[in-house]
């Protein structure tokens, strides 16, 4: 055998059977141990959030059109944001900033999206407020001297209350639980508001205090003895699930600039597994009729064409799981279209190939002209293919539509792969059939006339 | 041989035929039914446990303060609930939901797809500077690549106009699928069409590649001889081509997923009616420039003319 196709042959052999490996769904992923060098890798399948179920919201801040917000204060938002997100616990998230004052935010797989947007978008700003010599009614909405409440709801009065503090001279905030076993929130006070918070007790005893959480009363208690040592409780009647949530927006403070969600798509974990399911098989149809046709159509050619197209598939896929590239859909799909598109250059060439012989070249030549004469064409039209890629792949940044950059990116890889495949690798088997086996008759390439021709025949 | 060439006015006339009647339906409203991705507003998909009337469901909504919205029911206890916008960080979601529970019983949510409508607003000015993009863009490479042809922009225009015309159809196609079943344009669609105009013109090159190759090799040969061979010649390999997509995208349409199906199938038209429009449209608007018959037609109507 020629040692140049030698060496493309093995080399082929091993990155087909190294994808392959990485490819297979339950692929135990690579752990080696090599000289030294430690290799761990998983190389999972990374759902997008169509097949896993989850949420993605656009945050946008909440102002009036007239009202400029400045970078750092979408940048301290989104920093906010994303620790509140760490601490919902999900895999995978993605919290990033976008043009027009916006975040998007990711949740893969979250139990109860609503709340956990909730908890991300709600400003989060606790005040402990003035409320006189009454009480005031949970849930209500009240106007204070730190601001009026943002869009959605009035206050239920004129009245302005005095904020004597607000969550930022909290040290900490943890659940708690009281004597019967209901969740409250146990806080500490920084030095500065130990003092005064201490201040205003001492002076205020027997008037009531009203805490609110953006805007709305949470509880109303009266205030029995100063507290000077800056510890509190506030118990609200929450579940422990609104415990929980309210700590986290305590926790890392409140937003600068209020966000509302502008757009969300929630997707249930239950039709993501049933559309992998059908995505699969029709790839599989589609993958079993393309196989048949190219060999009806183009015989020994078009068997080779096939074994570099399962190369391909496995390849590509390995690479999906390798970059990794989150799997959507729409991903999914355009994985499907490139397989029927990888075979396009193939056929180019193999076209091409068949003129040539029948204008009486030798097997050869024919291959060699086949190859060469389809290039430009080949060349081309992946290009233009690619370009779309990118333009759909800006498209779909804008508004945070990962599903549109999942195909965009699946498509654009497939191409890619594919001029590897079509062209080195059939053209390896290629050589090696002809050059160094010497499989001569025509018929075995789809011509009908004389079964045999010379190698080096006459152009 | 069969010469297509002869014939390109027929071939004309049939894509008017296609092209008509989605056009009619495109003009008239509602032209296209637009989807909440450009509208802004509520997608929400409901499994219900036992079956629920559309009506019942209804009320529900407008007892919120949803009037206006539309609630489909198909297989499985399944409603399709489309409306304004509701917000899912505000009370509201969570009380018309407590709602649905109280009146019909449990349920699980599919999916749930609230668009704001200043994001709707921008879906849609992105759609279209996307495709103008796209076109620009391929109009700018086809005038490079052919560069050392005389008259390279010729190629350019004549691949953009095919172009439009299988965006055409397949958008015509989709106006009167809108009419019959209701099937929504969102922004996957608008990719489906951004990847057609992309295959579109592979499709085109190719094509005008062996153009280019025959007018080199038979130079002094007429035109419409020349594109006559190129198309005999690629007949066979762009027709083979688009069949293999066209194969994977047939069993994407018959055995995929739903949520995917009317992208495969917007994919599908697409290409089928790009390939037809590289053989039958591109090559024969490129011969009527060329052979300078696009002026003598425009002659016959000029005042000059009509003045004589």
């Amino acid at each position: 055998m020629r040692p140049k196709n030698l060496r493309m042959l093995i080399g082929i052999i091993l990155v087909a059977a190294v994808a392959t490996f990485i490819a297979f769904p339950s692929s135990p992923g690579i752990h080696l141990n090599l000289f030294g060098m430690k290799i761990n890798q998983d190389y999972p399948i990374h759902e997008g959030l169509d097949l896993k179920g989850g949420i993605q919201v656009l945050l946008q801040a909440d102002v009036p059109a007239t009202t400029t917000v400045d970078q750092s204060s979408m940048q301290s938002a989104e920093f906010i944001v994303q620790r509140r997100v760490d601490a919902l616990g999900v895999s995978e998230p993605l919290v990033q900033l976008a043009s027009g004052n916006r975040i998007i935010v990711q949740l893969p797989g979250i139990q109860n999206p609503d709340a956990a947007v909730k908890t991300l978008g709600d400003t989060g700003l606790l005040e402990f407020v003035d409320a006189g010599s009454t009480p005031l009614q949970t849930g209500t909405v009240i106007d204070t001297s730190q601001g009026a409440p943002t869009s959605g709801t009035k206050p239920a009065t004129t009245q302005v209350y005095t904020t004597v503090m607000t969550g930022k001279d909290l040290q900490s905030a943890d659940v708690g639980f009281d004597q019967y076993g209901h969740p409250l929130i146990d806080f500490t006070l920084t030095s500065n508001g130990a003092k005064k918070f201490g201040d205003y007790t001492t002076k205020n005893v027997g008037k009531y205090l009203a805490i609110s959480l953006d805007k709305q009363v949470i509880e109303s208690p009266v205030i029995q003895q100063p507290i000077t040592d800056g510890r509190g409780q506030i118990s609200g009647q929450f579940t422990l699930q609104q415990a929980q949530d309210l700590v986290i927006q305590l926790r890392y403070g409140s937003l600068p600039i209020p966000l509302k969600v502008v757009d969300s798509q929630e997707v249930g974990p239950t039709l993501g597994a049933q559309a992998i399911q059908q995505s699969i098989v029709a790839g599989i149809i589609g993958l079993g009729i393309v196989l048949a046709f190219m060999v009806l159509n183009y015989r020994l050619p078009g068997v080779l064409a096939d074994l570099a197209l399962l190369i391909y598939a496995a390849v590509t896929f390995a690479l999906f799981r390798m970059i990794p590239v989150t799997l959507t859909l729409a991903g999914i799909a355009g994985f499907i279209l490139s397989i029927g598109m990888a075979v396009d250059a193939n056929i180019l060439i193999f076209e091409r190939m068949k003129e040539e012989l029948r204008a009486g070249r030798g097997l050869h030549a024919s291959i060699e002209a086949g190859f060469e004469r389809a290039w430009p064409s080949i060349r081309d039209s992946n290009f233009s293919t690619l370009i779309t890629c990118t333009i759909l792949y800006w498209f779909g940044a804008t508004f945070g539509a990962s599903i549109i950059q999942g195909f965009a990116l699946t498509l654009a890889i497939g191409v890619i792969v594919s001029l590897f495949t079509a062209i080195l690798v059939t053209r390896t088997f290629l050589s090696v059939v002809v050059d160094d086996i010497g499989v001569r008759k025509l018929s075995l390439f789809g011509l009908h006339e004389p079964t045999e021709v010379a190698r080096e025949g006459v152009a | 041989m069969i010469d297509l060439v002869a014939r390109r006015y027929l071939f004309f006339l049939i894509s008017a035929i296609i092209i008509i009647p989605g056009l009619i339906s495109l003009i008239v409203p509602p032209g296209l039914q637009l989807g909440v991705d450009f509208t802004g507003g509520t997608l929400w998909e409901i499994k219900f446990t036992k079956p629920v009337s559309a009506d019942a469901v209804q009320q529900v909504l407008t007892a919120h303060g949803y009037p206006d919205s539309t609630v489909q029911t198909s297989a499985g206890n399944v409603v399709l609930i489309r409306t304004k916008e509701i917000r899912p960080d505000l009370p509201i979601k969570g009380q018309i939901t407590s709602d649905f529970q109280k009146q019909f019983g449990a349920l699980t949510e599919l999916s749930f797809q609230s668009v704001g409508p200043a994001v709707g607003g921008e879906v849609w000015q992105r759609s279209i500077e996307a495709i103008a993009i796209a076109s620009l863009g391929i109009l700018l490479y086809l005038w490079w690549a052919f560069r050392k042809v005389p008259r390279p922009y010729a190629y350019g225009v004549c691949a953009i106009v095919a172009l439009l015309h299988d965006a055409l159809v397949v958008l015509g196609i989709f106006s009167i699928l809108g009419r019959i079943i209701t099937v929504q344009i969102d922004s996957l669609f608008v990719t489906a069409l951004l990847t057609v105009i992309g295959f579109s013109v592979h499709d085109t090159i190719v094509v005008f590649d062996r153009v280019r190759e025959n007018n080199i090799r038979h130079f002094g040969e007429p035109f419409t001889q020349i594109v006559n061979h190129s198309l005999l010649q690629t007949l066979g390999r762009s027709v083979t081509t688009s069949l293999t997509v066209i194969f994977t995208l047939s069993a994407l349409v018959l055995f995929g997923g739903s949520s995917t199906r009317m992208f495969a199938l917007a994919l599908l038209i697409g290409i089928v009616s790009g390939t037809y429009s590289s053989i039958f449209n591109a090559s024969m608007l490129l011969v009527v420039w060329e052979t300078g018959e696009f002026k003598r037609l425009f002659s016959r109507f000029s005042p000059a003319r009509a003045a004589a």
